[in-house]
Parts: C-alpha cells; structure tokens; sequence
C-alpha cells in the first residue's frame, strides 16, 4: 500500500532522535487518534536550520512523512522551511495512500509548531506563520460514523 | 540472494490455511461432479448426497439435527440474517435486542442497522478481561427483548463467554439466543443442547474450511424466515444454488477439527501460554489482552505502549510475520479497536496492539523467532517514540 520511497524512509528513518537545547520544539497530534510528531530545531544566527531531528509516535506513514519533512527542511532559512507544504512531502514520498493524507499534513504543521516555538522563544515574528492549530493536548479528532 | 523470505504466518483468526485434505475432498466437485443438487437426474444425487453429507457431520459435531443447518457464504451473512430475521419475525413480541460491545462489526453494524429500523439495542459493557456481566445481562432484560446475541469467544483478544450461563439466562425468560461462534467452533466443545443456543454462526475458513462458505444453526422451532428469496434451497429459509465444494470442505475440515480438536488445541495452549510468557517477561511496558486462562487456544494479544501498531505490523511483515493490530491505522477508521476500548484501554495503549493467532502448524522455534523479532522492532519504535521519550524523562 506503500511506495517504495515511504518505505524506504520507514525503515531508514532519517534524522531520528533529540537536539538538546534545541533553538525550536514542536509537538502536534494526539494519542487518540494515533499520530503525534516531535521535531527538533537547531536554527544559526543567519535563521539557517542547521539540525533537525524527529521523534513520531504513529503508523508507516506517520514515520516516513517526518523524515522526509526533516530533509526537506534542513539546511534552510526558516522561510524556505515555511514553504515546505506536506504537498511537497508528499510529492517527495511519491504519494501516500489517501487515509494517510493526514500524516503529512501533521508533518507540515510539526514543523511550522517547532518553528512557531523558536519565534516565540526569540521573541520575533515570522512572516506568514500563524500559530498551529494542531497540539498534543488541544482538540479531539471527531469519530467516524458508520 | 535467492533465498526466499521465510514466512510465520500468526494470524489465524483473520483466515486460515486450507488444510490439503479439505482441498483434495473439494476437488471432485468442480470438474466431475459439479451437478447442480436440485436437478432429478441421477448425475446431480452425487452433489446431493454429497452436500447432506456435509450437513450431518457439522450438525453431529454440535449435538444438532441434520435439518437445523443453514448452510450461507460466511459468517457475516450468518450473523445478519440471524439478527434480522429475529427482529422482523418476532416484532409482535417486541423490539429489543441485547448483545455486547465487543462484537464482530457483522453484528454491531446490524445492530447499529436495526436501530435505524426501529428496534432498540442494549450493547452491554465488559469487564477488563472481556467478559460480559451477568448480572448486567439481567438487568437488561426487558419484556421486549426477543433477542440475545453474544459472541462465544472474542476475534480480538480471545476472551471466551460464560455461554452456558448466558444460555440459561436467556432460557429463563423464553429470550432467544444467538451466539457468533466464528472463532470458537473447531476450536472449543460446543453441544446446542447443553448451551440452550438457539442459533449460531459459522465460517469455514476458521478452522482449515474454504472461504465463502458459513452456516447459521437455528433451532428447530425458532421462527425466522427466508434472508434470500429464490428457490427451495435450505429448506426454503435461503435461496440460491448450494455452492457444493464449498460445503463439502467445510465438511471435511469439520470433520478434521473435530477428530484431533483436543489434542490439537492441548499444543496450541502450550505454544500459546509460551509466546505470551515470553513476550511479557522480555518486553517491559507490555500487557496481555484479554482473560489469562479463559481465552481461545491459539490467541494472544498484546499493546506494548509508547507505540503504535500499524508500525510493528510492517516492520514485522519485514521479517516475515504476519500478525494484526488493533490500531486505527489499520481499521481505516481514526478510533483504535473498540473492544479494546471496551475493556478500558486508553487510546494509545489500544494503538499499540499486536494479535497473534497459532495454528496447529506453528513451532515453538517460530515463535522463538517471532519473540527476538518483537523485542527489537518495539525497541526501534520506542526509540522513535516521543511518549517514550516523555516516559523516560518523568522517570
């Protein structure tokens, strides 16, 4: 059900684990329904992401939409990193099964949460980043009916 | 290179392998003895013959009269026209059903239907292990409940029913009983008479049969009527031309299940009680699923927390191990299992559920394999998971 490429970044997770000190921290999703995303920002005085590092709780999917968003960002401005679109994740992965179009956006709005976290910490605004919707301990995903 | 991935199939309960015998006993019945039962000629009397022969050794092995088996295409079916039927034929008693919320969705989606229908339906709650209450049973009951419908043991963690309790209950108050024995049959004793079961719900791919074929037990003198219109098949309660080496597999592997079923089940316990054993005492934050010792023979059923389920499945379907999960991610639904969430699982341990389910074919050597292969791919995951990595840090 996966491509290759989701796979591939499934088995080989890129940039797993933590930055100490990390200049941004985000986390989005919830338990409930499966899914949460932690990402790491190592961001230079240039607003340069040096490092970038991923933890995700969830399915094949959740995992590979990380580490591709990891890749994608790193070693970008923060505004580069801001039009990094989970359709440009997705792109990347050559595609996601359409019940896992969810995972990539969680994957957009990881980083967005992470770099919401580095402005605040900063004290600066980022142009065009709104703060995130999405967080581990807002809002419960509504229930299927049948 | 070249060396084919080795395969441990561990998800007995999904389907099962169709036992060789099954096949062979089938075969005739395609090519050369593929007349239709309901022809006079003396060419069809073979099929015929053949599909009475099926009907008695099933109905045999439940201590049940020939005439009380309704053969369907599966378990689903089974369950559908079991329930819906009741509700229609019995509307002039009542409109209440009572059954359990961890049911096989062949029951709860019908259930959830003849809501919409009018009827009204008590979904009783268990406790941890998976068990229904008696006592919440009771008190359920109404003077409109025509019927109860409580699976003989769970698909998901294995739980099995106090049936001869739920039976009596039922007969007490002159309720029906309906009872989906999809995982049980082949795999426990089970006597109609003994049980006070009025109807029952089979499939044959459970226990080594073909796929697409099932049967619904009904008692003689429960009133429910024809789910298909047609011909004059099964006595006229379910039209359609009797798919012959369907249900002569299933009499076959009926036939199988029943002649080694205590020996067979006695090595599965043992294998069964090892894997869990094994897995509880090597992997920390793990639970077991379900009753310890009242669960069917060949399930076990696991949540090992701070990951999540879809993720074990692909990494062990990797190595060659098929299991299953509870996981949303694997229903196509947001919510995990809800008979997890029945037995009062948090959202996030449910989705980190694995099931796995033996057969008489599994090895303790595979299973060894399969332990080694759970401990490191949970590591792997728990090291990508951020609620461990919180766990860690409240420590």
């Amino acid at each position: 059900m996966y491509s290759d490429k989701v796979m591939d970044h499934f088995q080989n997770p890129r940039n797993v684990g933590e930055i100490e000190d990390a200049s941004g921290v985000g986390t989005v999703g919830n338990a409930k329904c499966g899914d949460i995303m932690r990402i790491y920002l190592d961001i230079d005085e240039n607003q340069v992401i040096r490092d970038v590092k991923f933890k995700t709780f969830g399915c094949g999917a959740a995992v590979a939409t990380s580490s591709m968003a990891t890749e994608l960002v790193k070693g970008k401005t923060i505004h580069e990193a801001l039009q990094v679109t989970n359709k440009a994740v997705m792109e990347a992965l050559d595609g996601l099964p359409p019940v896992k179009v969810h995972c990539s956006l969680l994957a957009e709005e990881a980083i967005h949460a992470a770099l919401w976290d580095y402005a605040e910490k900063h004290g600066i605004r980022i142009e065009g980043l709104e703060k995130p919707k999405s967080d581990i301990h807002e809002g419960e995903e509504e229930s299927e009916e049948y | 290179m070249g060396e084919e991935k080795r395969l441990i199939y561990l998800d007995n309960a999904a389907t099962t392998r169709t036992a060789p015998e099954v096949v062979e006993a089938m075969l005739p019945y395609f090519s050369e003895l593929y007349g239709n039962p309901s022809s006079v000629y003396e060419f069809s009397q073979k099929s015929r013959e053949a599909v009475t022969k099926a009907r008695e050794t099933i109905a045999k092995s439940l201590g049940a009269r020939t005439e009380e088996i309704y053969f369907t295409a599966g378990g689903s079916e089974s369950d559908n026209w079991a329930l819906k039927a009741a509700a229609e034929a019995y509307q002039g008693k009542g409109n209440h059903i009572i059954t359990t919320k961890i049911e096989h969705h062949a029951v709860l989606h019908t259930g959830q239907w003849l809501e919409k229908q009018g009827c009204e339906v008590t979904y009783l709650d268990v406790d941890e292990n998976g068990t229904v209450k008696l006592e919440e049973l009771k008190k359920a009951i109404r003077p409109t409940t025509i019927l109860i419908s409580i699976m003989f043991a769970n698909n998901e963690i294995g739980t099995i029913q106090p049936v001869k309790e739920i039976g009596e209950i039922a007969r007490e108050h002159g309720i029906l009983f309906h009872t989906d024995a999809v995982q049980a049959f082949g795999q426990l004793p089970i006597n109609v008479d003994e049980l006070n079961i009025d109807m029952l719900s089979s499939s044959a791919h459970k226990l080594n049969g073909p796929k697409g074929i099932g049967f619904l037990y009904i008692r003689k003198g429960v009133k429910i009527r024809s789910f298909l219109h047609g011909g004059a098949q099964e006595r006229k309660r379910r039209a359609g031309t009797e798919n012959v080496p369907g249900i002569v597999g299933y009499g076959a592997a009926v036939e199988r299940a029943m002649r080694n079923m205590e020996e067979r089940t006695a090595k599965e316990r043992v294998l069964r009680d090892y894997l869990i054993d094994r897995i509880l005492r090597e992997v920390p934050y793990t639970r077991l699923n379900g009753h310890r010792q009242n669960r069917l023979p060949n399930n076990a059923n696991f949540s090992f927390q701070f990951i999540e389920g879809e993720s074990l499945l692909i990494m062990l379907d990797m190595e060659g191990i098929c299991g299953s999960s509870g996981s949303a991610c694997t229903s196509g639904s947001l919510d995990p299992s809800h008979v997890l969430l029945a037995i009062g699982l948090p959202h996030e341990i449910a989705h980190g559920s694995l099931r796995l389910t033996l057969s008489d074919e599994t090895t303790e050597e595979e299973l060894d394999h399969v332990v080694d292969a759970v401990k490191k791919i949970v590591e792997k995951l728990r090291g990508m998971s951020p609620l461990y990595e919180d766990f860690l840090k409240r420590q």
